[in-house]
């Protein structure tokens, strides 16, 4: 039988929805919200989507089950005052300098007193403010700004699986923050920038590099060169009132000419370069049987990622450059010798969905002698603002085509940008096309299994980190095994980054995505092993897929990070005399792999005769030699993998 | 922070981890045993506790700032509560309070003396209205409080303190 409830004196059917908002929504009634999102859990703290049923009881239609039977009203007079008081009250708290917000026109507050009709605010401004946090290469915290929604708590916790940032204190004192009040640059962000994505106001918000690259811009000395990444030409349009997935290249290429920028290319080409060099990396590992399931390492947020949680796969990581540092090296090692133009002269700017990727720009392996391979990093929602700062019609910008020959791309540079795209691209270098069939529980996770030189190839694709946990816990405990391992930290992939146009739904994400899937149809090349440019490139400069030229320009390492700054606390007390210090080593990774357990059987052989009052036993945090975990240090030695039998050896040796 | 943590201390946590089967849901009674031992919260320890729960180091934070009862900086010797209930607060609890500040010279919302002799916290309602308005010392209630009888309070336990040095 139907089910029905009535809304606003309506009959409305329902089958499966989770709650009144999205029967409601259904119906075609907007209801005003801050805190739901359809991804996140429902957490019914804003007081926006408040309806009443017939006996006048006021609810949050987010957090109630749509009944049979029910009958709700939406805008009554005094639900619609109820809004109105419960918004004034967000806004006396709030820091309402607009105008001067980078939010401001995307701001979900703003809209909402707007539609509202809020005109005056009753209520005192709070007093104090706090300080703003621009500590992280990625994103700006201002706490001042926070309506204590929890999106991007909820954000990081379950779709990130990290939670960098929680509630903190109480009532009025209440706030968002990372633990202990610090910076978030201190603590394990890995920049993804879904925070700022889900952040309805400027509370949280994306580091901008726009004045760096008008600067370079305006400077008559410098050659500024542009690489376009696959996810922003599917979504930029968005930000001038097309539907995501529309391609808009052309027009981006235009406009970026029109702006000033002397090249422009496509990042796609350093995709096609990227697949080259992974999957050659593969078949290495793939014979040795070493390092395998090799992840792959695009995402500056997955690696960061994998740094901070999984020192012990940092190995298998695949050693190569994502396509935006690709890119920079070659431009700059390469190509400016061929322009004839001093390397310095040039500014690379990046335009990326990706908020983590204004982070790896910054990391010191790819700068040469103080010069970053890519100089700014801008999000597709900082190029918008670029277009309608130069006032330039982005609806009648004429389109052009790439500059070469960094400008030319296969399909599989091209999708890239969209989950499961590196490894497709990997795999179709290898000339075998993989299809990726959802696997396991929910769905979040895409295999796919090819056939190659007589053997099965196992890849596995997968987006969100939470969900990259999962797998990796389960590779840990050999309940799945892969040969490659794509992970992009977002849901969806580049298409979904935090840099990304709101609003960044999963309906956008999916819809850019096949835009790019669209789009490739067109593209005469799939596989990036017929890249005619990368050919030559081979050819003249780099030799041959891993040579040791193309691993010093394309190639770079991974280090261990705390994961919280201050973990570590050396003692600077006077060794007492005659006794050897031994510091067991209880930071995350070396307590993960039994630390305690080490503490407790070194802790029963201190108190033996033999060795009585002559070890000093002490834990300590983090000695960042995470890789061997667990560490032990005794005096001043570090001892990796530490064994009960190597501490007492190591001991004895200094009796 | 340079402060190792030492081994007898550290295996009181991991014990009272143990006896709360690391179980997320016993986070609050794990952090109040935790806080006996150290008569504070130090932030290590916090991460260890994350750690060895699998919780976030914010969530944890969240919960050691949210109950009043948690303090993540060390205490002093006394800990002076001073009760803010309606009760104890419509008896003009606030003038013992800016009275206790003054007294011990707490400037800018600083709780912990710079000799850590004294801890002032405030609390709300201690059951014990009849009494007020309502300071605890240590533990021990004195009801019926005034401005005038905090300060000798005070003034005794300083006195005191400075006998226990000189004996």
């Amino acid at each position: 039988m139907e089910k029905t409830i009535k809304i606003n004196g309506r009959e409305i059917s329902f089958t499966n929805e989770r709650n009144l908002l999205e029967v409601i929504r259904k119906a075609g009634i907007e209801l005003p919200t801050f805190c739901y999102h359809s991804e996140l859990s429902v957490y019914g703290a804003c007081r926006m989507c408040l309806v009443e049923d017939e006996r006048g009881r006021i609810m949050a239609a987010c957090s109630t089950p749509p009944r049979p039977g029910m009958s709700i009203k939406t805008h009554t007079e005094r639900l619609v005052r109820q809004r109105r008081v419960t918004l004034e009250l967000l806004l006396a708290n709030h820091d309402r300098e607009c105008t001067s917000c980078v939010k401001s026109g995307s701001c979900r507050l703003q809209e909402l007193a707007r539609i509202l009709g809020i005109k005056n605010i009753r209520f005192g401004q709070k007093k104090g403010r706090l300080p703003i946090d621009d500590s992280s290469p990625a994103i700006v915290r201002d706490p001042n700004k926070c309506i204590l929604c929890g999106d991007c708590v909820r954000m990081c916790e379950e779709i990130q699986g990290i939670g960098v940032i929680g509630f903190a204190y109480r009532g009025s004192e209440a706030r968002v923050t990372p633990p202990f009040n610090k910076n978030i640059s201190e603590v394990n962000c890995v920049d993804c920038g879904q925070c700022a994505a889900v952040c309805p106001t400027g509370a949280i918000t994306v580091a901008s590099h726009m004045e760096k690259v008008w600067n370079a811009l305006y400077d008559p000395a410098k050659t500024v060169v542009a690489q376009i990444a696959p996810a922003v030409r599917v979504s930029l349009g968005e930000e001038f009132g097309l539907k995501p997935g529309a391609v808009t290249s052309g027009k981006i290429i235009g406009a970026l000419k029109k702006m000033g920028f002397d090249m422009v290319f496509d990042t796609c080409f350093a995709a096609d370069l990227t697949a080259v060099e992974e999957s050659h990396e593969f078949l290495e590992r793939l014979s040795g049987k070493k390092r395998l399931p090799q992840f792959t390492s695009c995402c500056p947020a997955w690696v960061k990622y994998v740094e901070l949680n999984y020192p012990d796969f940092k190995d298998n990581l695949s050693s190569c450059r994502s396509p935006q540092q690709m890119f920079g090296s070659v431009m700059k090692g390469i190509y400016a010798k061929k322009l004839g133009i001093d390397p310095e002269e040039i500014f690379v700017v990046s335009i990326m969905p990706c908020t983590a990727k204004k982070a790896e720009a910054q990391r010191e392996e790819f700068s040469k002698g103080g010069i970053p391979d890519v100089d700014a990093v801008l999000t597709t929602q900082e190029m918008a603002r670029m277009v309608r700062e130069a006032g330039i019609i982005f609806d009648e910008v004429e389109e052009m085509p790439f500059d070469m020959p960094m400008g030319f791309a296969t399909g599989g540079g091209l999708i890239f940008g969209g989950g499961e795209g590196v490894a497709t691209a990997v795999i179709r270098t290898l000339g075998r096309e993989p299809v990726f069939r959802t696997h396991g529980e929910g769905g979040q996770i895409k295999t796919a299994e090819i056939e190659y030189d007589g053997k099965i190839i196992k890849t596995a694709a997968v987006s969100g980190l939470n969900n990259a946990k999962k797998l990796l816990e389960a590779i840990r405990a050999g309940k799945e095994y892969y040969d490659l391992v794509e992970v992009m930290a977002c849901s969806g992939g580049c298409v979904g980054g935090g840099g990304q146009p709101q609003p960044n739904t999963s309906d956008a994400r999916e819809s850019r995505k096949k835009g790019l899937l669209g789009s490739e149809k067109l593209m005469q090349l799939k596989s990036p092993a017929e890249n005619p440019i990368i050919k030559d490139l081979y050819r003249d400069h780099l030799y041959s897929p891993g040579s040791e030229k193309a691993h010093e320009m394309l190639h770079t390492t991974y280090r261990n990070r705390k994961r919280i700054d201050g973990e570590i606390c050396f003692s600077e007390d006077i060794k007492k005399a005659g006794k050897v210090s031994v510091k067991v080593c209880v930071g995350t990774c070396c307590y993960l792999s039994g630390a305690y357990e080490l503490f407790s059987a070194l802790k029963e052989i201190a108190n033996e005769e033999k060795f009585k009052d002559r070890i000093e036993l002490s834990a300590t945090f983090c000695l960042e030699n995470c890789a061997k975990s667990p560490c032990v240090m005794v005096d001043d030695t570090i001892i990796g993998k530490a064994t009960v039998e190597k501490v007492i050896d190591e001991v004895i040796k200094r009796f | 922070m340079t402060e190792n943590i030492s081994c007898r201390n550290f295996e009181k946590v991991n014990d009272i981890l143990e006896k709360y089967d690391y179980r997320p849901s016993n986070l609050i009674s794990i952090l109040q045993e935790v806080q006996e031992i150290y008569r504070y919260l130090p932030e290590e320890i916090l991460t260890y506790i994350s750690t060895a729960m699998g919780i976030a180091p914010a969530r944890v934070f969240g919960v050691a700032t949210f109950y009043e009862n948690f303090s993540l900086e060390p205490k002093g010797k006394n800990v002076i509560k001073v009760c803010n209930g309606t009760a104890c607060h419509v008896r003009k609890s606030d003038k013992i309070l800016s009275t206790v500040r003054e007294t011990l010279n707490l400037k800018n919302g600083a709780k912990t003396t710079d000799d850590m002799l004294f801890t002032l916290e405030t609390v709300s309602c201690l059951g014990a209205c009849g009494l007020a308005p309502v300071v605890v010392v240590n533990d021990r209630v004195y009801g019926n409080m005034t401005p005038e009888k905090v300060v000798q309070l005070i003034n005794e336990i300083m006195e005191g303190s400075r006998n226990d040095q000189d004996s």
